[in-house]
């Protein structure tokens, strides 16, 4: 669970934990995530020491292979004050590392230590930072799209990150928040769950994709790159004929950063959405109107 | 029971292309789900009482011997009999002495999942013993040789035409849709033989050691039926339903109606203190309990004694997407959803179960909501830790995990192994064959990945080639100026 927490120093130390699917499919979430850190005054390193947190083998039962992850993990941001990562599920997996140690392994303590200084980014920003330290900038940014967001699973009910994402996105003028039906239910990702039973996850996935298409926004809005390439895909294979009317899949901190100048995930190029007159070259299935549309000033 | 757990992702795949099973979910989850929510709201001492739940249990099964014996001698002094079954075969065993010893032709029964367990009814038709299931969705099913797919809503996977079906072709009427008639057809079969029975069966949603009760909870009042009119009353129950006094068990049916059907009390909660006394207007003549344990007290003092908390009201598998996408029947066995994913591998080992554990993407929604706090995805974990250190996991996901593993642990060979692969990847995407779309449509050893979504493709450049460019630069810079 998030807790208030003061940073030690005006410029906390944080080490940036990228995960295994950011490194290498959206290089651009941790950029976006180094210039949110940077721009609340937090000195970002990135330690070469991390891998992936070790949920895949975690999750298949592999306690060995984990906790020799969960080992490398903890000397890598042993300097950090803090380790924030794009995910609320790799850093769910961290918050499991002291299970994985006797009481008598000194790195029990070390892995406890760890999972208190571990963040989700958007909470790391509202719970610990606080929204004044970024409420400026926000407020300064206009961003004329109707989003609707989905709470991944580990990040809402294992962190209890529900409204941080959502009042830290409400600051950006022109952004409309509209829930989708069933936000809280499991996109069918869950890491090999997918390829182990792509059937069900399909179905899961499936429903989801009817609840996003149904919310009437054009961006879906997520915090964890799984669920994200997700939904993202199958949104794209269900409308591969009418691909202007796609809704566009984006990690949170690519709009709180500002940073909207890559393709949506799984999109070969940017798109533009319009603010103030729907055009047809860039109508994402919702015109948008009315108050979305008029930036606040 | 027949065991088809093993078959669990062919037995999904059907029930997923299965249309009348697909409404029948959707309407589930539609409704309990919903009226649990809103009796929750009604109520803001709810997550108080679920910690009360948890605590009780923990501390009932912290003692469970005394509270069982205690049990035993109350109702012994009531004038009943307890019998301890370690085995489902035991438990059968036990009744069908009973319904010997009262030259028994037929039993009715009410609803119990235990006995589902146990293989009661298929044990006593062998043995020349008719029972008769009085719950309504279990009647239809036994009419239809069919199973219950739900834990409180055995029927959920019908729908009407299906009853309608079952009910022309053994009750001798003409054919109906309308659901009150097809209920008075019930009615009437029913009465009949709640009349001529022999024996009644129930299970029993809790025992009471201070008072030597069992209690079981319907909306239908079958289960009273059941248990008064014949002669003798034989509960089936298991060893971890005893609670220490009637205070405690109330507040198990407060947490249970909500859990299950969002209704703030079950329309009977019906209590059985032994056998008839003198003065009494109605009642059993005989009264037996038979208490089984079936891997329950190795249970206790495991990793899974959590398990034993459960209630059995169903919320965990009302609101589970995968119970909610392939049904019951998928499992293959008595208990379905999240709890019945820990509690199979207990009962027929984890060579055969090992499916149901897996099948879950640890989303969490099941302990979000079970009454009692039972971490179900922590224990369908430990399920996978077991089939992993037994050498059970499936050989294609072991191999796929030491070669990821041997590159985790090795973060420079790893660096090397993600730039490859994101720029592999990359040119794939952007090569006749990926269509130049930023995402995949197909790739090899992903089909259940691209069989149904495209696989979006890698920006280009890993994170850490960019990161170490940027650090790079930054040097440069500091050193010129
Ligand atoms: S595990 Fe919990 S939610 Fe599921 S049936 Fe048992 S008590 Fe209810």
């Amino acid at each position: 669970m998030s807790q208030q927490h003061t940073p030690q120093r005006p410029s906390p130390n944080v080490g940036l934990f990228i995960t295994c699917l950011a490194d290498m499919f959206r290089p651009s979430i941790g950029f976006a995530t180094v210039k949110l850190l940077e721009q609340t005054g937090c000195r970002v390193s990135v330690p070469e020491q991390q891998t992936c947190c070790g949920q895949p083998a975690y999750n298949t039962g592999d306690r060995r292979t984990s906790a020799e992850i969960a080992r490398m993990t903890i000397d890598a941001f042993a300097g950090y004050e803090y380790l924030v990562a794009p995910s609320g599920s790799c850093v769910g997996m961290i918050k499991y590392y002291p299970e994985l140690f006797d009481a008598e392994d000194p790195y029990q303590q070390l892995a406890q230590s760890l999972a208190d200084r571990s963040y989700e980014i958007t909470s790391f920003l509202f719970d610990v930072i606080g929204i004044e330290a970024l409420q400026a900038q926000l407020q300064q940014l206009t961003i004329p799209r109707t989003v609707t967001y989905h709470d991944s699973c580990s990040g809402l009910r294992q962190l209890g990150i529900k409204q941080q994402p959502r009042e830290l996105l409400k600051q950006i003028n022109g952004l409309q928040i509209e829930e989708m039906t069933e936000a809280e239910t499991c996109c069918g990702f869950g890491g090999t769950f997918c390829v182990k039973y792509p059937e069900i996850s399909n179905r899961m996935v499936s429903n989801k994709s009817e609840f996003i298409n149904d919310s009437g926004a054009d961006t879906l809005v997520g915090g964890d790159l799984g669920c994200l390439l997700n939904m993202a895909g199958k949104l794209q294979r269900l409308g591969k004929d009418t691909p202007d009317a796609l809704v566009e899949a984006r990690h949170v901190v690519e709009l709180l950063a500002d940073m909207l100048d890559t393709p949506g995930i799984g999109e070969q190029d940017v798109r533009r959405l319009k603010a103030t007159t729907p055009t047809t070259d860039f109508a994402l299935g919702t015109e948008i109107t009315g108050s979305a549309a008029q930036p606040r000033k | 029971m027949d065991i088809n757990t093993p078959f669990f992702k062919a037995r999904a795949s059907e029930a997923l292309q299965d249309a009348n099973l697909q409404q029948a979910l959707g309407n589930l989850k539609q409704g309990f789900p919903h009226k649990r929510a809103i009796a929750v709201e009604r109520m803001p001492e709810f997550e108080a009482l679920r910690d009360q739940g948890r605590d009780l249990k923990n501390h009932i099964l912290e003692h469970l011997d005394l509270y069982l014996e205690q049990f035993e001698s109350k109702v012994t002094e009531n004038g009943g009999q307890v019998h301890w079954a370690r085995t489902g075969d035991d438990a059968n065993r036990i009744i069908l002495d009973i319904c010997q010893q009262v030259n028994a032709k037929t039993v009715t029964k009410g609803k119990s999942m235990v006995s589902e367990e146990t293989g009661l009814n298929d044990y006593l038709e062998k043995n020349g013993i008719q029972p008769v299931e009085t719950d309504l969705g279990e009647y239809i099913l036994q009419l239809r040789g069919d199973h219950p797919s739900h834990i409180i809503a055995p029927a959920i996977h019908l729908n009407l035409e299906d009853v309608s079906e079952a009910f022309h072709a053994h009750h001798n009427k003409p054919k109906s849709d309308d659901p009150v008639t097809l209920m008075q057809e019930a009615r009437d079969a029913l009465r009949e033989k709640f009349v001529v029975a022999d024996v009644g069966i129930t299970g029993a949603n809790f025992c009471v050691a201070e008072t030597g009760s069992t209690i079981i909870v319907t909306n239908e009042g079958n289960g009273d039926l059941t248990q008064t009119l014949p002669k003798t009353h034989i509960v089936i129950t298991s060893i971890e339903k005893v609670v220490p006094t009637l205070e405690d068990m109330t507040l198990f049916l407060r947490l249970l109606a909500r859990s299950a059907t969002g209704q703030e009390f079950t329309v009977y909660n019906t209590l059985s203190s032994g056998p008839r006394r003198e003065g009494d207007q109605d009642g059993p003549e005989n009264f037996h309990v038979v208490l089984v344990d079936n891997g329950r007290s190795e249970m206790v003092g495991s990793q899974f004694q959590d398990m034993l908390r459960c209630i059995r009201c169903s919320a965990c598998m009302n609101h589970c997407p995968v119970y909610g996408a392939v049904g019951g029947h998928s499992y293959g066995w008595v208990y379905p959803g999240p709890m019945g994913s820990v509690l199979t591998p207990k009962m027929i080992g984890i060579e055969k179960g090992a499916a149901l554990p897996n099948a879950s993407t640890f989303c969490g929604k099941c302990e979000s909501v079970c009454p009692v706090r039972i971490p179900l995805p922590k224990l369908m974990r430990h399920w996978r830790e077991d089939e992993f250190s037994k050498h059970l996991t499936p050989k294609a996901a072991r191999y796929g995990l030491g070669s990821w593993a041997f590159l985790a642990k090795r973060p420079a060979l790893y660096r090397q192994f993600t730039k490859a692969s994101s720029w592999g990847l990359k040119l794939l995407a952007n090569s006749p064959f990926g269509g130049k779309k930023g995402k995949l449509e197909s790739l090899p050893l992903a089909s259940g990945w691209t069989d149904f979504r495209d696989m979006p493709a890698p920006q280009g450049e890993t994170f850490m080639q960019q990161w170490k460019k940027r650090q790079n630069a930054e040097q440069t810079d500091g050193d010129a100026s």
